[in-house]
């Protein structure tokens, strides 16, 4: 089984197409980070304009903990795009190249071949997400320095002591990864029903603009199959930057508020990948191959 | 020991019993068996469409089959794939291959999903082999179509197997190619006494290396048998081209050819015995009759024109 992801790994890193990603999210960061540092003052100022008559905040607010944030907020929506344009081609790139009957005369069954495309595809996605952390918040530490985080809900503020938020990022990350393996087990899904390429990525990324919209609209009847939408966890990263507070409404140092939203959301997502993975292994077992 | 020799040769490597292929309406494989036995070049023969893809797509577990049963080396594919595929190399239809790596990387990998090891050495006889050892380096994006067959022909030998499947592998071949591709399936066969299944569209092809012969025609087994005795220069076809082939045809029977006349609407043909050919055209010449040609035909290229010309 390991020589099998070795061979998927090997493949995926030998495509040109696979650093696309790489060099979109890294253009992306880069072009932020460089707006945010000429004129990054002017924009904490009119992040702050509303609340700068009551409160007073002293210390760097434009720091690499803020910047970071911005930075996922803005492009944890579209990296799940970039890595269907791998996960969606892993099983229908070949079977439109003809190399997947190549693969599927070897010694080893198409479940084995299937499970090794997964994990590569996995483990591409997971080192997408740590180019990502590493530009987003380690360069951004490095370019803004670091200070608490300050953060701008929708009616209320949250102030992160700067010892208490390098954890929260590691968790935000961690829970990203099962978000974006949800995307790359959908891409895979979309990939064994299909012979072609571009069907599968049109498709996932549809699905997933569709279901983010059906997430998004507070419709009663949508608000059935909400809670069973993965679109709608995948933005639950989120809650590791809200805090419970104390009875003088001061942050509790080291806490989550909503810690069981959490939970449920990284069950909803793990079950969303054993679903579309079976899927897509019964798929690929019972298919004939003609391509 | 000598028992288990003579066992070991009389196998049938390949057992094919009964088996169809339905794609709804479309029946592609009809009931066919046919058995491949050890050391043997199976010649598997048929026209483009006629179904020798599917059957070749069904031996190698692509393809489910709609019923009856495959066996090679004596075990069912459907419960021993894995096991059984261990010895087997192919190549289907087109030489399709990963245009971003070279030659001697395909074999690196392909020699990695080989439960045995294969040693690098192994790799490099290969690509010999087929004559690509000077591209081995080369991307596969750069090479011609011809170097691609070559490239998927190495790819179903590095790891030695015992029986090798080759679907059209002489396509897009030039003719010197053809003819390196054929020796080395000799080869391979009679040096190497390994098991070879190759299929063509072309008879020419398959009648200079194999040793028993199947046609197949819409699904349809139409013959098999042992190629020396398919091709029996004693039966021969001839078509007599003349100016007149009514006045032929009354010297022909005069003559006592009329019991190896064929009936046949698009011109003269008899099938008749090789030494009876020049007493014929003898016969024709003395009757002051202008024999414009003599063709002559073995009667399986004959019969597989008509199948191919009737499609």
């Amino acid at each position: 089984m390991w020589s099998l992801i070795q061979i998927e790994l090997y493949k995926i890193f030998r495509r040109p197409r696979t650093y696309i990603a790489f060099g979109a999210i890294a253009t992306l960061i880069v072009v932020i980070q460089l707006g945010l540092k000429i004129d990054g003052d002017a924009y904490a100022g009119f992040l702050m304009k509303d609340i700068n008559d009551t409160l007073t905040v002293d210390g760097k607010v434009l720091n690499g903990y803020l910047i970071c944030y911005i930075l996922l907020q803005l492009l944890l929506v579209h990296v799940p795009l970039l890595v269907a344009l791998i996960a969606a081609d892993m099983i229908s790139g070949e079977a439109n190249l003809g190399t997947l009957r190549l693969l599927f005369t070897t010694p080893y069954n198409r479940t084995h071949w299937v499970l090794a495309k997964f994990i590569a595809a996995s483990i591409y996605t997971i080192l997408l997400l740590i180019w990502l952390a590493f530009l987003a918040l380690f360069v951004s530490m490095w370019i803004f320095g670091t200070d608490d985080l300050f953060l701008m809900k929708s009616n209320y503020v949250v102030l992160i002591e700067q010892s208490d938020v390098l954890w929260r990022y590691v968790g935000a990350f961690v829970f990203a990864s099962f978000s974006l393996l949800t995307v790359t087990s959908l891409g895979f899904l979309m990939s064994s029903l299909s012979s072609n390429s571009i069907g599968p990525i049109v498709g996932t990324m549809s699905a997933i603009v569709f279901f983010t919209i059906l997430s998004t609209l507070n419709i009663p009847l949508f608000n059935l199959v909400k809670p069973y939408l993965f679109t709608t966890h995948m933005n639950n990263w989120k809650e590791f930057f809200d805090l419970k507070t104390n009875l003088d409404n001061e942050a509790i140092r080291g806490s989550i508020l909503n810690i069981a939203k959490i939970k449920t959301s990284l069950i909803v997502l793990t079950l969303h990948i054993i679903l579309f993975v079976t899927a897509s292994v019964i798929i690929i077992k019972k298919k004939d191959i003609l391509s | 020991m000598f028992g288990v020799f003579c066992y070991y040769v009389s196998m049938a490597v390949i057992k094919v019993e009964n088996i169809s292929k339905h794609f709804g309406t479309l029946k592609a494989v009809d009931n066919l068996s046919f058995e491949v036995e050890a050391g043997q070049v199976f010649g598997f023969l048929g026209q483009n469409g006629s179904g020798k893809s599917t059957t070749i797509r069904m031996l190698l577990s692509l393809i489910h089959p709609s019923s009856g049963s495959i066996e090679l080396f004596g075990k069912s594919i459907q419960k021993n794939r894995d096991t059984i595929l261990e010895q087997v190399g192919a190549i289907i239809e087109r030489p399709d291959l990963y245009p971003y790596l070279t030659a001697t990387e395909h074999l690196q990998l392909f020699a990695k999903v080989r439960k045995q090891k294969v040693a690098p050495i192994n790799i490099t006889k290969t690509l010999e082999q087929v004559g690509l050892s000077n591209r081995s380096q080369d991307k596969v994006q750069t090479f011609s179509l011809g170097m691609k067959q070559r490239l998927g022909i190495a790819i179903a030998l590095v790891h030695n197997p015992s029986l090798i499947i080759l679907d059209e592998p002489t396509n897009g071949l030039d003719p010197q190619g053809i003819a390196d591709i054929r020796a080395l399936i000799q080869y391979l066969a009679k040096e190497e006494g390994k098991t070879v299944f190759v299929s063509s569209h072309l008879l020419s092809e398959i009648e200079q290396m194999a040793h028993q012969i199947l046609i197949i025609h819409q699904g349809k087994k139409m013959v098999e048998g042992v190629t020396k005795e398919l091709l029996d220069p004693e039966k021969r076809i001839v078509q007599i081209k003349t100016m007149d082939d009514a006045k032929a045809l009354a010297i022909i029977s005069a003559g006592g050819f009329s019991q190896y006349l064929l009936n046949r609407k698009e011109g003269l043909f008899l099938k008749l015995p090789t030494t009876a050919i020049p007493i014929l055209n003898e016969s024709l010449v003395q009757s002051g009759m202008a024999v414009l040609g003599i063709e002559t035909k073995n009667s399986l290229e004959d019969y597989f024109l008509q199948i191919t010309s009737n499609a």
